[in-house]
């Protein structure tokens, strides 16, 4: 038998293999990921000449003096993390009760027959479901037709129909990680909480809550970054709202202002960044 | 997100050296041009090259595929031997940005993208003496700020509208003849009333301050000082409590005018056209007595554009008299070839767009990118795009 020598050497160099198959990711997480948001951080702090349009390549702090002098950033970053929150918590408080159905109380093959119903909205466009809110709270709409024998008006375009939006396209994203733990959460320590003598209500707060808690900590990623740099759902129901990711949006395209943009972006990534450290240091993704 | 340190240094090190080595090529090649840059204009047209790319908005360059009848790429193709490769922008930013990276050889530009276009050196100045199409433009599209430079044009023009004020004219009563009712404080239809998501529709407010408050001054809805931009500010900021919705899709603005969201606002032609067509409301459009903001779009040839011959063919071809007409009937504009009325299928089809009619043409104010060098000429600072974008998100709020 020949001895295969490529084979052999990376039979005795393991760690050349590892560097071999962790060369390609990293090298698109370095120079594609990182490298490109370096350079978009770097770019905030430039400016652009109003005349060409064409960035102007010195350093200067115009783009963060404009972002805090001028109240209406502050208050459309506030707005922005308002409705992140919201969202948040809201889809947390519909997606726990499901998963906790799908996981514990369901039959093993209603159990996949659930998943894959609560997946299924994800196959549909992005944009037909954000179209489909758009109609639904229109003033010829379904809500307003439900409402009217109780005189109540559709809520119309806006914030509150934003978050409910989002609320809606996020919620698989919170309700599968939440399933996931539920489903790894031994049926016995339930039985173990009930026969110790504690109620419904305790076992929940006590037992479950706790042991999912990572799990929720998991989808909320999902659901606060997504909803943070979410400029499109926004522009269908919100009405005449607008949100921080709109703000450099409209930078990027209309006044061609990308150092502007640039510096607006960096509220997301920083308050994302904070985000991560909180929950780094709730030791939440040590166990997922 | 544990990482080692090790693999973080690697990191850090490789982004800060691409960032040194972007940051040096792309130094090299800005020019802060404060002048028209010097771009070489073509002297002969010759042999198609085979190809041709261009950018262009949505409907302009129809070869058959949305409608078997709707074509004029395809008998363009036959005839130069230029095969078309058609690139949709959805903004006019997203134009200037495609036009930028290079590949292309042409663009279907509004005024608010062709001064950044000229200016920055993208594109250059056409010849006209090598389209022949160009002697029957309508001579009130010829020679504007938004397509000359210097005195020489930079493209050629392709079609244009304006921005109409329209109204569900069954809720609407008496019909609106002026902007005023769009900027009126006590307005019976608060909370259903639309404008334009543009920074450039604070052109449309000081287009209404130009009529109802002469003391300002304003000459050019593009051209505003720092009082007049404020005023024009205070107006948008006084009608955010009016607006519904703020549109710039026209199908979204079309569906909300339909389920009632909107009763009256700004609109294209097109879309009371697609109203009208629907028959799901019954809707009036106005040109209101301040005249109208607009837009007319050009043909633009790129600087170092690949196919510069089958470029110069498309102009030719695009502003032609049957074609123009065809372009215009299938998107909803006026036709710049002023023969195209020869050619339309709907025989009212000029009448109803105006297209003749060089004083409707002169109360449209066409889209311009604002530039702190006031475009009417004056000697003050007057407010860039740049500022125009801001104060539009702050009177979003």
């Amino acid at each position: 038998m020949r001895e295969n020598r490529v084979s052999t050497w990376l039979y005795r160099h393991p760690k050349s293999r590892l560097a071999m198959l962790l060369s390609a990711p990293l090298t698109w997480l370095a120079v594609a990921y990182l490298g490109s948001l370096a350079t978009m951080i770097f770019s905030a702090f430039w400016s652009v000449d109003s005349f060409t349009g064409n960035i102007v390549h010195q350093l200067t702090l115009t783009n963060f003096r404009i972002l805090f002098s001028q109240s209406v950033y502050g208050v459309i970053a506030v707005r922005s993390l308002g409705i992140a929150l919201f969202v948040t918590i809201v889809d947390a408080l519909i997606a726990i009760p499901i998963a906790f159905f799908m996981a514990k109380v369901l039959s093993p093959k209603l159990r996949n027959f659930a998943v894959v119903i609560i997946i299924l909205p994800l196959w549909a466009s992005y944009l037909v479901k954000a179209y489909a809110w758009r109609t639904m709270f229109s003033d010829s709409g379904v809500l307003a037709w439900f409402f009217k024998p109780f005189h109540i008006a559709t809520p119309g375009y806006g914030l509150f129909a934003t978050a409910i939006t989002l609320c809606y396209l996020w919620l698989p994203y919170m309700i599968l990680p939440i399933y996931a733990g539920l489903e790894r959460l031994p049926d016995s320590l339930l039985e173990a909480s009930s026969d110790l003598g504690a109620s419904a209500g305790k076992t929940f707060r006590r037992v479950i809550i706790p042991m999912i808690y990572p799990s929720i900590i998991a989808g909320s990623l999902f659901t606060f970054s997504l909803t943070l740099g979410d400029y499109i759902v926004v522009k269908i129901v919100g009405g005449k709202s607008q949100l921080m990711a709109n703000v450099v949006y409209d930078n990027v395209g209309t006044a061609g202002n990308l150092p502007f943009a640039a510096a607006a972006a960096l509220f997301p990534i920083i308050v994302i960044l904070g985000y991560l450290t909180f929950v780094r240091r709730s030791g939440a993704l040590e166990n997922f | 997100m544990l990482r080692s340190k090790k693999v973080m240094a690697i990191a850090g090190a490789i982004s800060t050296a691409l960032l040194v080595i972007g940051g040096s090529i792309v130094a090299t090649s800005s020019a802060s041009a404060a002048s028209l840059p010097k771009v070489p204009m073509a002297k002969s047209v010759g042999k198609g090259e085979g190809a041709l790319n261009i950018i262009i908005w949505a409907g302009y360059a129809e070869n058959g595929s949305s409608d078997k009848k709707v074509d004029w790429v395809t008998p363009f193709t036959k005839a130069t031997g230029c095969k078309v490769n058609a690139k949709v922008g959805n903004t006019s930013d997203e134009m200037v940005t495609l036009m930028k990276s290079g590949g292309y050889d042409g663009v279907s530009a509004s005024g608010d993208a062709t001064n950044r276009l000229i200016y920055g050196g993208v594109v250059a100045p056409v010849n006209t003496a090598l389209v022949p199409s160009y002697a029957d433009i309508s001579p009130f599209l010829k020679n504007k700020s938004w397509n000359s430079a210097g005195g020489q044009m930079y493209g050629i023009p392709h079609g244009w509208g304006a921005n109409v004020l329209a109204y569900n004219s069954a809720k609407v009563k008496p019909a609106p003849t002026s902007w005023g009712s769009v900027f009126d404080p006590k307005s019976p239809y608060a909370g259903k009333i639309t404008a334009y998501d543009s920074p450039i529709y604070i052109a449309d407010a000081a287009l209404y301050l130009m009529k109802s408050q002469p003391k300002l001054g304003i000459k050019n809805p593009y051209a505003l000082d720092a009082t007049q931009f404020n005023a024009a500010v205070a107006l948008l900021k006084g009608q955010k409590k009016l607006v519904g919705e703020y549109w710039s899709d026209a199908s979204k603005s079309i569906q909300s005018f339909e389920s009632g969201n909107t009763l009256l606002g700004t609109a294209w032609q097109y879309n009371v056209n697609v109203l009208t067509g629907d028959k799901k409301i019954t809707v009036g459009s106005v040109l209101p007595k301040e005249g109208s903001t607009g837009w007319s779009d050009t043909w633009m040839i790129a600087a170092k554009a690949a196919h510069p011959n089958c470029m110069y063919k498309w102009m030719d071809w695009i502003a032609s008299p049957k074609v123009n007409s065809q372009v215009a009937e299938w998107f909803g504009e006026s036709p710049s070839n002023a023969k195209a009325c020869n050619f339309t299928a709907d025989k009212t089809f000029c009448a109803t767009f105006h297209a003749t009619d060089a004083t409707y043409a002169k109360n449209i104010y066409y889209w311009t990118t604002p530039t702190a060098t006031c475009l009417d000429g004056r000697t003050v600072a007057c407010k860039d795009y740049a500022a125009w974008t801001q104060a539009w998100t702050a009177i979003k709020g």
